[in-house]
């Protein structure tokens, strides 16, 4: 555990043989293009397919006249068991359009190109209703979402009594995910009540029970493959309409069919961060103490559901401060349910936060790392629980160290290269650290090879290969011979793979399936071994070893002597129950240097360190790609990214990755990762925390009190594009 | 397949082809609709007005491609892509369909040495050219010593925009363009990579650059 080996699947990627959903060509495969909705709200009037259906090639064309049933969509809501409360959207159900880019039709032919040309053909009309799309129509109509309680302790604004306050507003924008990977399923029915769906999901088993709910098929008679994921970033944790018309269209055609959505589509159906809109307030005593913090926050959802993050989950544990007021609403919009996007509600909740925690530095003279040493929060000020481990302040201290901080010139505008101005920031990052069921099966083979397996996604983050790592460790086998799979849902349970707990959940079913492995062959070796302690055993190169002994036994013939062609145990693994007792946090200290052009306001994130405490680190390559992961992200988010909608229309004008920036290679600096790597002790058997979204949260208030530090302007409103600074 | 073909409807007749009357109706009709097709100015035409069986002769193109060293004629339609060539009608999916505009570079292959975003160009274009595809990079068993360099620095993660980063590095470096950090970045800032592997990327071609290997 811990050594930065390569990735157990990194063959199969550089060589272009790892197969992502779209790519299995099944016998007879056809495809399915959808077609979607042009206006924002309102029904359809007509939908016209001749067209499209005489079309060369073509096999079917689905709407919601023509749709086989969804016994599902017919099921009463459950919000209970749900994970977003309200009406999931449901395809080609009936006339209603509730967003634009809403799917009305699928048109189903031998190849794309004419599926694409078919859906051309598809001729809707719309009777239209005016919409709302944009959040600061009308704050005051915001609602309380049903699954959320609003947090508060000690007494509500008292910020307003302190001698030095902050009182801002702060704008985060829409992002869209944009996985490489468009979203794409290919569903074949194999006989007339089992389907398989070849999957862009991050969780195969809510794929696989979503879709065997819906159809109302046997769970068992619903398998989801997805061993490859073309990156998901949280857009890949629900089902969503490609899926459905997939699985529809194998259904009406007898075929196989593939559903790709265009980049265009995936902007407004399958999920994007939501805009948020967030009152900040703060207040210090002239020392710097923090005595009271209000934060009002407004996110947006559907017409249909009720999408919630955790925007204030930084706020609430992050600083010590005895007075805490918090309130979150929802604006419903004509807009598609938005999605969990890479450390969701944490990431725009923690930009208010760590931005006025500067803003409030400046205002008291004082350097912004000492203020927030100066409110360190020893345990969890939400809660009053001790941290199952938390070494902040040693991400401050090297951070600063390595970064140069105290060389920093607090004064803004002080610092000059030629034409740019120069510009030094900081943030500190809080993400919650959980672990989650999971299981894991291990099977040892009398040839020496262990397989464990388990139904766990790899949507990039090197899951498999830790897995790998944990499972050869913890049994003494070589890592050549150890195999791990994953990505099925018929494999074991496993847990989405999202909110920074696969690591922990599932790391710990491939430590415990693989400890109970050991037990077993113990048992089932010679008397001596039998009745030995574990501390008088040592597993490792393949063989049961007595301590103080020469008796030294093989896995192998442990197996032989037994007959066995293998040798099987199952385990599921649960969250540590004192875990109740702790609370459980992944920390992290971003240290930003920006160049702003003098005279165009052009924006350059020149330098980054990022200093994370993410427990015992897995595999310290692997580990540092993900910090580079949320670095560029944060870059993204900070600099560029900004879903615009013409509100006229209620639709995206900047869709596709031309007018949507994301940061490509010339926008990312030398970044320089520091992992503290001390485990904690509570959380799971490795010690180690989540990795995916830590470093990311305040890394966009660290670009902009660096931005600030440079030009001496405050941009609250990300993107901090150059017009927000000329 | 010889069964099949009996039941062509071009078959001699007197075979046991059970669907032959049915079958020499489409051959009458077809015939009938290629000669009003041909009689037809282009502009009056409709997809919808053809039968399925006439558009596909009257579509397909003959093209003569050289891809990954091996020479194939084929058959596709004016409208196919490169890309969706590759990976629907070759089976060729290490290419990648990212955003099919032209815009993240997922797609990226060798077209005459040349880097190529292969959802950007019709396969009809290109014929007789040399096409390589990331499956096409290897001698063999033996990885491109960018390929290696790749799994080395961890030049990816989902490892869905890989293969275009990968021909896209290769090229770079063909072109002369891998002379500083700098530079690599200008000049692989076409192919986007969402999980943010560009510091492991750039690292990689450095290496492979540096190496002095033959690209």
């Amino acid at each position: 555990m811990g050594d930065p080996l390569n990735r157990v699947e990194g063959l199969l990627k550089v060589t272009g043989g790892a197969k992502y959903a779209a790519e299995y060509n099944l016998p007879d495969e056809t495809h399915g293009v959808l077609v979607t909705s042009t206006i924002t709200k309102g029904r359809i009037k007509s939908i016209n397919t001749k067209a499209a259906e005489n079309a060369p090639g073509v096999l079917a064309v689905i709407t919601h006249e023509n749709a086989p049933d969804v016994p599902g969509y017919n099921a009463s809501v459950d919000n209970e068991g749900s994970r977003v409360y309200g009406q999931q959207f449901r395809l080609f159900f009936d006339d209603k359009i509730y967003h634009n880019y809403q799917p009305v039709a699928l048109a189903i032919a031998d190849t794309f190109a004419r599926a694409d040309y078919a859906a051309s053909l598809v001729e809707v009309e719309y009777e239209e209703e005016s919409h709302v799309t944009d959040i600061r129509d009308d704050l005051s109509k915001a609602i309380k979402p049903e699954h959320h309680n609003d947090y508060s302790r000690g007494q509500a604004g008292a910020y307003k009594a302190a001698p030095v306050i902050i009182e801002q507003e702060y704008q985060t924008p829409i992002q869209v995910h944009n996985p490489m990977e468009p979203h794409v399923t290919t569903a074949v029915w194999e006989s007339e009540d089992k389907v398989t769906v070849y999957n862009k999901t991050q969780a195969t088993k809510i794929s696989h029970k979503e879709i065997a709910k819906s159809f109302d098929l046997k769970e068992e008679n619903v398998r989801a493959h997805s061993p490859f994921v073309g990156g998901a970033f949280g857009s890949s944790s629900r089902v969503w309409p490609q899926e459905m018309a997939a699985i529809m269209g194998a259904k009406v055609t007898g075929r196989p069919v593939q559903v790709m959505l265009k980049r265009d589509q995936v902007f407004n159906m399958v999920g994007y961060r939501p805009r948020s809109v967030q009152k900040f307030c703060i207040g210090s005593t002239a020392d710097g103490t923090l005595t009271g913090i209000t934060h009002n926050a407004y996110g947006t959802t559907s017409q249909y559901e009720q999408f919630t993050e955790r925007l204030l989950d930084p706020t609430k544990s992050m600083y010590s401060c005895p007075n805490l007021d918090t309130t979150y609403r929802l604006v419903q919009l004509d807009m598609s349910t938005p999605c969990w996007t890479r450390g969701p509600g944490e990431t725009s909740g923690s930009f208010p936060l760590e931005s006025a925690v500067d803003e409030l530095a400046y205002a008291l003279g004082m350097d912004p790392l000492a203020l927030r040493l100066k409110n360190y929060a020893e345990k969890d000020p939400e809660n009053n629980k001790p941290w199952s481990s938390k070494y902040l302040n040693e991400c401050y201290e090297r951070g600063a160290e390595r970064f140069g901080w105290n060389k920093r010139n607090p004064e803004p505008r002080s610092m000059r290269d030629g034409d740019w101005l120069v510009g030094m920031g900081m943030a500190s990052g809080i993400y919650k650290a959980v672990r989650d069921r999971a299981m894991a099966r291990a099977k040892l083979f009398p040839d020496g090879s262990l397989l464990v397996q388990s139904a766990v996604a790899d949507t990039g983050p090197g899951s498999a290969t830790i897995f790998t790592q944990i499972a050869a460790d913890v049994m003494g086998t070589d890592m050549e011979k150890t195999r791990f799979e994953w990505g099925d849902s018929t494999l074991p349970y496993a847990p989405g793979q999202f909110g920074s707990h696969t690591t922990a959940s599932v790391g710990s079913a491939v430590y415990d399936v693989c400890t109970a492995l050991k037990q077993r062959l113990q048992q089932l070796a010679s008397a001596a071994v039998q009745q030995a302690g574990p501390e008088d055993l040592v597993f490792g190169n393949g063989h049961i070893r007595l301590k103080q002994s020469s008796v030294s036994l093989r896995y192998t013939d442990i197996l032989k002597q037994h007959n066995l062609p293998e040798l099987e145990v199952i385990k599921e693994s649960d969250s540590n129950p004192s875990m109740n007792n702790y609370s459980g946090k992944s920390f992290c200290a971003n240290f930003v240097e920006v160049r702003v052009h003098s005279s165009t306001g052009e924006v350059r994130v020149n330098r980054v360190i990022s200093v994370v405490d993410a427990g015992k680190i897995m595999n310290h390559k692997t580990a540092q790609s993900q910090v580079y992961g949320s670095v560029v992200w944060g870059i993204g988010i900070a600099l560029m990214e900004e879903g615009i909608i013409d509100h006229r229309f209620g639709r995206h004008i900047n869709n596709d990755l031309a007018k949507y920036h994301v940061p490509v290679s010339a926008d990312v600096p030398a970044i320089e990762v520091i992992l503290i790597d001390k485990e904690d002790p509570v959380l799971d058997p490795m010690g180690a925390k989540g990795m995916g979204e830590i470093p990311l949260i305040g890394f966009t208030a660290a670009v902009a009190n660096a931005v600030y530090h440079a030009t001496g302007k405050r941009i609250r409103e990300l993107p901090i594009t150059p017009d927000k600074l000329i | 397949m010889a069964e099949k073909k009996n039941c062509d409807a071009n078959s001699p007749k007197g075979n046991n082809c059970t669907h032959h009357s049915e079958e020499r109706r489409t051959f009458l009709k077809q015939s009938s609709a290629m000669m009003a097709l041909a009689l037809t100015p282009p502009t009056v035409l409709k997809a919808a007005d053809l039968d399925e069986k006439v558009a596909e002769k009257f579509e397909k193109v003959p093209v003569t491609l050289e891809i990954n060293g091996v020479k194939q004629k084929l058959s596709v339609e004016p409208r196919v892509t490169v890309l969706d060539l590759l990976r629907e009608q070759l089976n060729l999916t290490g290419t990648k369909k990212g955003c099919d505009y032209g815009q993240c570079g997922a797609c990226t292959v060798h077209i005459d040495g040349t880097r190529v975003n292969s959802c950007l160009t019709f396969a009809v274009m290109q014929d007789g050219k040399k096409i390589t595809t990331i499956e096409g990079l290897a001698a063999g068993e033996e990885l491109h010593p960018m390929q290696e360099a790749f799994i080395k620095h961890d030049g990816f993660q989902c490892g869905y925009c890989t293969p275009g980063q990968i021909m896209s590095a290769v090229a770079c470096i063909r072109e002369g363009h891998a002379n500083s950090e700098a530079e690599i970045r200008e000049y692989m800032s076409g192919n986007i990579c969402r999980c943010g592997a560009y510091p492991n990327i750039v690292n990689a071609i450095l290496e492979v650059k540096n190496g002095g290997q033959k690209v």
